[in-house]
């Protein structure tokens, strides 16, 4: 059967996580993304929610089932509020929720109640590398096996929270795929560097690159152990979270021009009243819809363990990035002047924009 | 219900029994028509209207197409006393074998005997003793076809236009219509006497009162073969030839009282056209269905020619590592995935007696962009193999264009989004 209605549990929660993108996410993002500041208490409220924890079954400390619908339902909520705090929120899923898909069971027993127990706590992943031709499935860091060790040498970037974090979950380059190696922050030749990150967005969330010169990490300490993980199901996970924040941020794009344009009057009518206006907001809406139903698709096909459920997703991934490039464009646009100025959020949400086609590595669900 | 993209069993059927009939009975004949335009396709036809007799009625034509009208017990309808608990699927359905036909052919698609959208307008407008008079036919052992005309020369998206008059004679208690429609699809079969034809009609859209705009406007069953009625035209047009186009002159046509569709009386309101434009709401998905079987069949056969010549498409990759072709096709993937999903979730809401203006109007508009874009991109790849007219694609090219223009243009449907998302009135966005 085809249906379009959430499950009432999934409804009661993206209920709650509406009420935070809106009270609390939004009314912070513009001082956030000035200061390159979140403060603890937001992200501590939104971890509160307990979306992570909500995906952890109880034998590992969790009260529920993993769910990417769900989860997609959820992160596209939040995103309307904030995509930075969003993403703060939701690093610590970066480190659990590839071991709670991949890991062995001591690692999951071991990690996972670690993480979800009381506060937010950053445990984060590391997977971009800061490179030309940059392919998260031909990594430039590697991971040799020498003894019962696996050797990792390489440089990560954008690696969300490592100064702060306690472990890095740190995909490398294993005979050519693309494996992950839980390490400590204070692992021998593992360096942060001293600066945050500067991109075109995102300030708020502190990134930063990781040098790995010759870290030694146990070989169980790979996640999956001698079997390691299926790094294509990974992304996938990796890329529905991308396409539903990129849904997210679309539609506060969408919902925040149309207001504008049904306030502001240009030659004695309201701009919205304007064909070439109306019929601007008509095909964002449009695209929006078209992209959330193809996210919503991918999700539900990784669920159900379906045989294209990855490229589903990387088809979600590839074209919410363009619609969001395209319908945050067009808001700064409806607002004109107004639109370019800080002032208003539209020239944030547009750079937030550009980086769907780039992040993929920053949100997993 | 969760949220479920699993295809419900009778779909899937039904998506392969019409995929064979596609292949076997519209692909082989798609050129030849093509190339003969206004030549009737008549071994379809008769293979269609058996097969569909054969699985019980008119089956592939829409039935109960406003979600305000349930049908009654006994017309095909779900009867007050029946408790199925399984949700209704009608339009799914329905959505699904339009987009499977269409894969077949667009144009022949059209030819499909039944009621079409002049039996929509009489289940949707009509009283249930029209329905009974009217529709029954459709199950008769000829084919037999109705159609909607209501496109002037002077009203296109804009039918309140519409010039053409119905005045009551009270002393023959008829209605005497008066007017010329355009652009009435399957006209001259529903309308025209072929011996190999049931006797259709059409259902004809005029003022009982200019003065009142919208609300004198009503639509008139005219049975085929009504005196001073007449096909004056058939048009050449670019694309879907194998469906008849008509022009139809009415002059002095008289029809009984009871053929008017509504009520005589006109009341100072436009309640009644809108209930008539909601039709609409149901059957635009329908028509998007089309035409994303027409950019399935460019996409399909673009692939097939990609992989016979040993170009791979490499899903999954960063977008900069792709190739020019890989990112047409994957954006291709993206648009013509993504209409499908907007045209299931419309019709699944009309299926649960939930508003779907808005869902209906933007799988209309994703639709038609998505066909156009996509039949244009597949003869662009192919080169020289999607101009020449040796292989379909031209000619999906040629079909697809309709689909971005009938059941309202491209801009029409934006122009009902954007109302709607605004919650503009016509005044308020011209």
């Amino acid at each position: 059967m085809y249906s379009f209605d959430p499950t009432e549990e999934q409804q009661m929660l993206i209920d709650a996580v509406k009420k935070y993108a809106d009270n609390d996410l939004r009314p912070a993002a513009h001082e956030a993304d000035e200061s390159s500041e979140l403060p603890k208490k937001l992200i501590g409220k939104g971890w509160e929610l307990g979306l992570l924890q909500a995906s952890i079954p109880e034998s590992y400390g969790g009260f529920g089932e993993r769910n990417a619908v769900t989860g997609v339902l959820a992160m596209e909520e939040m995103a309307f509020g904030d995509l930075a705090g969003t993403l703060a929120v939701m690093t610590p899923s970066l480190f659990a929720v590839p071991i709670l898909l991949a890991g062995t069971e001591e690692q999951k027993q071991t990690y996972l109640p670690k993480i979800i127990e009381g506060d937010w706590t950053p445990y984060t992943a590391a997977l971009i590398e800061y490179i030309f031709d940059f392919d998260p499935n031909e990594l430039k860091t590697t991971a040799t096996l020498k003894g019962d060790e696996y050797i990792i040498n390489g440089e990560k970037a954008f690696v969300p929270f490592a100064k702060d974090a306690k472990m890095i979950l740190v995909y490398a380059n294993l005979d050519g795929q693309t494996q992950g190696f839980i390490v400590p922050k204070d692992a021998k030749g593992l360096t942060v560097a001293d600066d945050r990150e500067k991109l075109m967005s995102l300030d708020a969330l502190s990134m930063y690159r990781v040098k790995l010169d010759n870290v030694k990490v146990p070989a169980a300490n790979r996640v999956g152990g001698a079997s390691g993980l299926d790094f294509e199901l990974v992304l996938a996970s990796m890329h529905i979270a991308a396409a539903s924040a990129a849904v997210g941020v679309a539609n506060a794009a969408f919902e925040y021009s149309k207001d504008y344009a049904k306030e502001r009057e240009v030659f004695g009518v309201k701009v919205a009243q304007k064909q070439a206006i109306a019929f601007m907001l008509a095909e964002m809406r449009t695209e929006i819809e078209a992209m959330r139903l193809l996210t919503w698709e991918a999700a539900w096909k990784l669920d159900q363990g379906r045989e294209d459920a990855a490229n589903e997703a990387s088809l979600a991934a590839t074209g919410a990035a363009d619609m969001a490039m395209m319908v945050t464009d067009r808001a700064v646009q409806i607002l004109g002047g107004h639109g370019y100025i800080r002032e208003h959020p539209v020239e944030m949400w547009m750079r937030n924009g550009r980086g769907f086609a780039t992040l993929t590595g920053l949100a997993i669900v | 219900m969760p949220i479920e993209f699993e295809a419900p069993k009778p779909i899937t059927q039904t998506q392969f029994a019409l995929k064979t009939v596609a292949e076997e009975m519209m692909r082989p004949k798609s050129r030849y028509f093509d190339e003969r335009e206004h030549e009737i396709p008549w071994d379809y036809i008769e293979f269609m209207h058996t097969a569909m007799k054969a699985m019980g009625g008119s089956a592939l034509a829409p039935r109960d197409p406003s979600p305000s009208s349930p049908l009654p017990q006994g017309e095909g309808g779900r009867g007050e006393g029946e408790k199925d608990k399984r949700p209704p699927i009608g339009y799914q359905l329905i959505a699904a074998q339009l987009e499977a036909l269409s894969w077949g052919d667009v144009g022949m698609y059209h030819c499909l005997p039944g009621g079409g959208l002049g039996a929509a307008a009489v289940y949707s407008a009509g009283t249930p003793e029209q329905r009974k008079k009217f529709l029954a036919r459709f199950n008769e052992d000829k084919p037999t076809f109705a159609a909607m005309c209501i496109t002037e020369a002077g009203a296109g998206s804009d039918n309140s236009a519409i010039r053409t008059r119905a005045v009551l004679d009270e002393k023959t208690n008829e209605w005497v219509i008066n007017g010329e429609k355009i652009f009435v699809t399957g006209g001259d079969k529903s309308f025209t006497d072929y011996e190999k034809l049931g006797r259709g009609f059409i259902v004809v859209w005029a003022s009982i009162d200019p003065s009142a705009g919208r609300a004198g406007m009503r639509a008139f069953v005219v049975e085929g073969g009504t005196p001073g009625v007449k096909v004056t035209k058939l048009e050449r047009k670019m694309g879907i030839r194998v469906s008849d186009t008509a022009a139809i002159s009415l002059v002095d046509a008289r029809v009984p009282f009871e053929n008017i569709l509504g009520s005589a009386k006109v009341e100072r309101s436009t309640t009644g056209f809108k209930k008539a434009m909601a039709t609409f709401d149901a059957t635009r998905p329908l028509v998007a269905a089309t035409g994303i079987g027409v950019a399935r069949a460019a996409l399909e056969f673009l692939k097939e020619k990609l992989a016979e010549n040993g170009v791979q498409i490499r899903y999954g990759l960063p977008r900069q590592k792709l190739t020019n072709i890989e990112r047409e096709v994957i954006d291709m993937d993206v648009m013509l995935k993504s209409a499908w999903l907007m045209v299931i979730k419309a019709v699944w809401l009309a299926d649960n007696r939930k508003p779907n203006a808005l869902e209906s109007s933007m799988s209309k508009v994703k639709a038609g962009d998505a066909c156009t874009k996509i039949t244009q991109k597949v003869v662009e790849i192919l080169g020289p193999l999607g101009y020449s007219r040796e292989f379909l694609a031209e000619k999906w090219f040629r079909d697809a264009k309709i689909t971005d223009i009938y059941e309202g243009t491209g801009q029409i449907n934006r122009l009902v989004v954007a109302r709607n998302i605004l919650g503009y009135s016509g005044k308020d966005l011209r």
